[in-house]
């Protein structure tokens, strides 16, 4: 059964646990101490080593049902592990793989660094180290899974924002969850990349989330696509095109020699 | 909340999930605000006036719950009358002693109260050690239970508070009306029999000026309400950190001993009677007092201990004026200070007015500090603002400083006190690197190196360390002494067997029992380590009894007879907690109840009761000396019996409510080195600053700058300004500015945001600058320290500083690295203003500190 996050951002306080405790466990470098001026963010973005992320907007309005005057959205980002990865499509070395529990994972013995995942993520999850070359994100905790342990940032997290389990229950009490807040006036909450239907061009996420926003605000695609969902069409229009110039060739030649003969 | 205790605000959300309604009040809109349903922005030092103009609101429109106000609250006792109160003196109550700057005299007490001098009344020592109940009998005998007469405190409160209402909410806090009376209806439609309110602070009540009073007056609506003593109710104290709670408890304060036993002072205390006499009650449950200070004294002293010569109580050292951390630090700059111990504090960085903190180092011969790293405390003689300036050097500076590692939480076994006084466990995980210790070990082998040193001396100043009992077993190669004994002795056991007693109901006054600290007794019942216990919540079950244990006696609700009505019936079945059982005759209920459990609720104590037994059966408040909860507080306080709402040292207005500006009781120091802008609307500090934390970092970044995962997620000291500010003072996000009061000035990066609005008092806006305070010289990340800025200056119950309401301004560009701001008595305001019209403020003794002799509280 496929394991990964629901992680429901109306609960989130921005503490940044989840962030502190999965560089704590995989041991990954700081990204440089620089003062953004961007809200209390200051790592930015998800990259090859910061593989959870807290996003914080500042709205001037406040979310329906609330009488603050105000907002301030915080959300965790993480490597989704999409049904279907556009970074494990991509790769030509076959570094990455799905694993047992349904996650994408990222084998550093063998990734060559080529870089070609970056390109695939629809999300620009995947990045490069600038060290090694090699890429790397987040593993769903590969090695706490082994272990029966659930991932670092989920099991730091005080609020249960982020919230580990198997993604089929997972949904169900996600939906549930949305139906509470449309009950308590938070209208605008939905599920993010929760199945397929609603996110064709992922295959739906192991890791989805809860928002109140449009995507954009969390800096999320709204449609997100990984490139190689369209290879078939690509392929079948790389074919209809070698056809449609083969024919053209064949025709132009055949006008050719008419016209060659009519001269 | 959510901002610096994010833990523990995993169960507002849950509460929120479940229905409740999240209120926030705060000057700025952090990471709290942002998760609640309503936030409130207020002027920074004002809270007073807005819990009083709720309080009045409670009143005037009969919301209260009037059944548990009756009984269980003195709303019905009937004051002297010669007492006087600050509606009628502009803003002093009656017995203000302007020669001495201190109230004095009983006309705060009840009517008929019999008023005994200290002492007065020992017959003989015997007598005196079988019951010594001295001091004032504070309960009342005059009472109206319908609340009418004039003088009652129901009426009193009342006419108190009578002008603090949602106008003059709007013209001191900003608060509009609308979202006053907003807030008003949701207290109280979620307050009486059936619903309950909860309150939650921390160090943006307490570091104020009268910070005490704020949570006073938030006691006083709770206490209205009917939100004491039940579930889902009571007045939560977030602590400035870990197990501050532990540190007021077993305390590490100048005037307090473990269990909240005073301090002996020279001239009061001089034997173990006088003590006794002077602190044990008439009534109420500090009637058990001397069976504390004696069982203490055996834990301390053991066998030495005898009551032949007083349980050794002369060895106490005994307090003869203020030595809190900021009268500690002056004499320290004045020279009269030799050494200084500084274990897990930073207080070149967290203390407030940095430069005066590293001026008192600087006259030490020597300074220890125990800590992580190499904080800005132990390399301050290297670099300071100071060094900057060219003011001071490394070769100028006598101070002998000597660095212990120090062993982290996870390096040692010991305990967390956090604020629902649950003693949590934890264990040792790994072992200290290299030369790292914990505090035990520290403390231990200090202990032993001195009983060695003074093993053979004939001298009698030295017989306390000579017969200090300090024997706990040892284990591992560095030494370690074991943490569990200590939790034995503090637990107390029986002297003859050395057998852990199960509570501190065990305990006597006879020198049979110790107990390190009698409100933590039970904790190693049984001799086990209660406090290890960890059933978690999600086994779903009541109360958690088994995760921890809370003091006392496990209780987790404490005043919890409050949860039943005056007969002892569940106030209703939504809120039902601790009851009467009429079947077995006890108090029985989902908690440990906090009362005699075979006294009945019928049961009244007669006139000639003493101890225990002058607590009636519906006296839910047992600690107090009437058992009542106090809307009025005859004694206790040193500024006043109702709270009472003073301007900060500094603040952008004259006090619109009395002519009294700032709190007559206060505590100031008045130096040089400590200067305060002028105290209305000082045209060089026109900007409201109020401090915090930030989730990112911990108090003084001694725990987090040297880190590198948090220090890149707050890499840099900012401060945080509205749009319409930045635009006044042509300031830009991300820039530098610098940030100025009468003491200092310190560079900051700018973070502009809608969350800082000016705050709209009536037809004046006030800008307020939020500044977070984790940054020093040292560390992965550094900056400078807000505590620069903040003046010595405090509150006359706890001694807290003001550190979250004061004046400054803002200008853009960095911090002239060799030029201070002018400092100097041409530059000081007229203080004068600070008090109008009545009072004076007369400075006592040499360092110009006024303190009183003896207060109560805590450093957070």
């Amino acid at each position: 059964m496929p394991t990964g996050f629901f992680t429901d951002t109306t609960v989130c306080i921005g503490c940044k646990a989840c962030e502190v405790a999965c560089k704590q466990w995989n041991q990954l470098p700081d990204d440089g101490y620089h003062f953004t001026g961007m809200s209390f963010d200051n790592t930015m973005h998800l990259g090859a080593s910061t593989w959870r992320h807290v996003s914080f907007t500042e709205r001037p309005v406040p979310l329906s049902g609330a009488d603050t005057g105000f907002s301030w959205l915080m959300a965790s980002d993480v490597c989704k592990h999409c049904a279907r990865a556009g970074c494990l499509e991509n790769c030509p070395t076959g570094a990455i793989v799905r694993t047992e529990f349904g996650s994408v994972y990222v084998q550093p013995d063998i990734c060559n660094g080529c870089g070609y995942c970056v390109s695939g993520c629809p999300f620009g999850v995947i990045d490069r180290n600038h060290d090694d070359g090699r890429a790397w994100k987040c593993t769903l905790c590969y090695d706490r899974q082994k272990a029966e342990l659930e991932p670092a940032c989920a099991k730091a997290c005080p609020t249960d924002s982020i919230q580990f389990g198997e993604v089929e229950e997972l949904k169900q009490r996600a939906r549930k969850r949305v139906e509470e807040l449309h009950e308590n006036g938070v209208k605008e909450a939905y599920l993010y990349g929760a199945d397929a239907a609603s996110q064709p061009g992922t295959g739906g996420l192991n890791a989805f989330f809860l928002l109140v926003d449009k995507p954009e605000v969390y800096n999320l695609p709204p449609d997100p696509e990984v490139p190689t969902i369209r290879g078939n069409q690509s392929w079948k229009a790389a074919g209809f095109a070698a056809v449609g110039v083969a024919a053209a060739a064949l025709l132009s030649a055949l006008i050719g020699r008419t016209a060659k003969n009519e001269s | 909340m959510a901002e610096a205790h994010p833990v523990g605000f995993q169960w507002v959300m849950e509460a929120k999930r479940r229905g409740a309604t999240i209120i926030h009040v705060d000057p700025r809109f952090s990471r709290t605000s942002a998760v609640s349903n309503i936030f409130v922005p207020i002027r920074a030092g004002t809270d007073i006036v807005f819990l009083g103009a709720l309080i009045s609101y409670v009143i005037e429109n009969e919301k209260y719950f009037k059944e548990y106000v009756v009984s269980y609250t003195n709303a019905s006792a009937i004051l002297r009358e010669d007492y006087q109160d600050a509606e009628d003196l502009d803003g002093l109550f009656s017995g203000w002693a302007s020669e001495n700057g201190q109230y004095e005299g009983p006309t705060w007490h009840y009517e008929d109260v019999e008023l005994h001098e200290h002492g007065a009344h020992r017959t003989s020592e015997s007598d005196a050690e079988r019951s010594a109940l001295f001091g004032p009998r504070v309960k009342a005998h005059a009472t109206d239970r319908t609340l009418q007469h004039p003088r009652c405190v129901f009426q009193v409160l009342k006419r108190h508070f009578a002008r603090y209402t949602p106008q003059m909410v709007e013209e001191v806090c900003g608060v509009s009306p609308d979202q006053f009376y907003k807030i008003a209806e949701h207290l109280c439609r979620n307050s009486g029999r059936e619903w309950t309110t909860a309150f939650c602070y921390s160090v943006g009540w307490t570091q104020h000026s009268a910070g005490p009073q704020f949570i006073r007056a938030a006691g006083i609506l709770q206490l209205l309400m009917g939100n004491m003593g039940r579930p889902g109710g009571g007045i939560l104290a977030l602590r400035g950190h870990a197990t501050i709670q532990g540190s007021t408890d077993i305390p590490t304060l100048f005037n307090l001993l473990p269990g909240y036993l005073p301090m002996p002072k020279a001239r009061a205390d001089k034997s173990l009677i006088e003590y006794l006499h002077n602190y044990t009650a008439w009534s109420g449950w500090w009637t058990e007092f001397p069976k504390y200070m004696v069982s203490l004294l055996k834990a301390w002293f053991g066998d030495a201990a005898r009551r032949e010569n007083d349980f050794c109580f002369d060895y106490l050292p005994k307090i003869t004026g203020d030595h809190s951390h900021m009268t500690t630090v002056v004499n320290m700059a004045d020279g009269d200070v030799e050494g200084y111990l500084v274990m897990g504090q930073n207080p070149v960085v967290g203390s407030p007015n940095a430069g005066l903190q590293r001026k008192g180092l600087r006259n030490l011969k020597w300074l220890v500090v125990r800590d992580f790293y190499l904080i800005e405390t132990a390399e301050f003689w290297k670099d300071s603002p100071e060094h900057e300036r060219g003011e001071v050097s490394a070769e100028t500076i006598g101070t002998e400083v000597f660095f212990f590692p120090a062993a982290t939480h996870v390096e040692k076994d010991g305990s967390f006190t956090q604020t629902q006084r649950v003693v949590q466990w934890h264990h040792e995980a790994i072992t200290p690197p290299g030369d790292a210790r914990s505090e035990l070990h520290f403390a231990y082998h200090l202990g032993k190196r001195l009983k060695e040193l003074y093993a053979s001396s004939t001298d009698p100043k030295d017989r306390p360390i000579q017969d200090l009992a300090w024997d706990y077993s040892l284990h591992s190669k560095r030494q370690e002494p074991s943490a569990e004994a200590v939790i034995a002795e503090i637990n107390g056991y029986t002297v003859a067997d050395r057998k852990p007693v199960n509570g501190f109901v065990d305990l006597k006054h006879d020198g049979s029992t110790a107990c390190g600290c009698w409100i933590y007794s039970g904790i190693y019942a049984g001799g086990v380590n209660r406090a290890a216990n960890k059933k978690p919540a999600t086994d779903h079950y009541l109360y958690g009894h088994d995760w921890g244990f809370a003091w006392p006696s496990n209780r987790r609700i404490l005043y919890n007879r409050a949860a039943a009505d005056p007969q002892g019936r569940p106030w209703s079945d939504r809120k039902k907690l601790v009851w009467w059982d009429e079947a077995s005759q006890k108090w029985t209920g989902y908690d440990e109840p906090d009362f005699m459990k075979p006294v009945p609720p019928s049961y009244r104590a007669p006139e000639d009761a003493e101890g225990i037994e002058t607590i009636s059966g519906d006296d839910p408040f047992l600690l107090q000396p009437d058992g009542k909860g106090w809307l009025f507080a005859p004694t206790g306080l040193q500024d006043g019996p109702l709270p009472t709402h003073y301007e900060p040292f500094e603040s952008p207005i004259a006090n619109p409510l009395y002519g009294q500006q700032c709190n007559p009781g206060r505590l100031e120091y008045d130096r040089s080195d400590n200067q305060l802008a002028r105290p209305i609307s000082d045209p060089r500090f026109p900007y409201v600053i109020t401090t915090y934390r930030l989730t990112e970092h911990h108090t003084s970044g001694a725990m987090s700058r040297w880190l590198s995962w948090l220090a890149e997620l707050q890499p840099s000291m900012f401060c945080e300004i509205s749009p319409e500010l930045a635009r006044e003072k042509g300031l830009q996000n991300g820039d530098w500015a610098v940030v100025s009061t009468a003491r200092a000035e310190i560079e900051t990066r700018i973070l502009v945001t809608d969350r800082m609005q000016p705050v709209k008092m009536g037809r004046r806006r006030v800008h307020q600058i939020g500044m977070p305070y984790h940054w020093g010289n040292r560390g992965l990340v550094t900056g400078d320290s807000t505590n620069e800025l903040i003046a010595f200056g405090a509150d006359p119950n706890a001694s807290i500083q003001e550190s979250k309401a004061l004046m400054g301004d803002i200008r853009a560009g960095r911090r002239d690295r060799h030029k201070g701001i002018a400092k100097g008595r041409e530059n000081a305001p007229e203080n004068e203003l600070r008090d109008l019209p009545i009072a004076r403020h007369r400075p006592a003794g040499r360092h110009n500190v006024r303190a009183p002799f003896s207060k109560q509280g805590d450093q957070t």
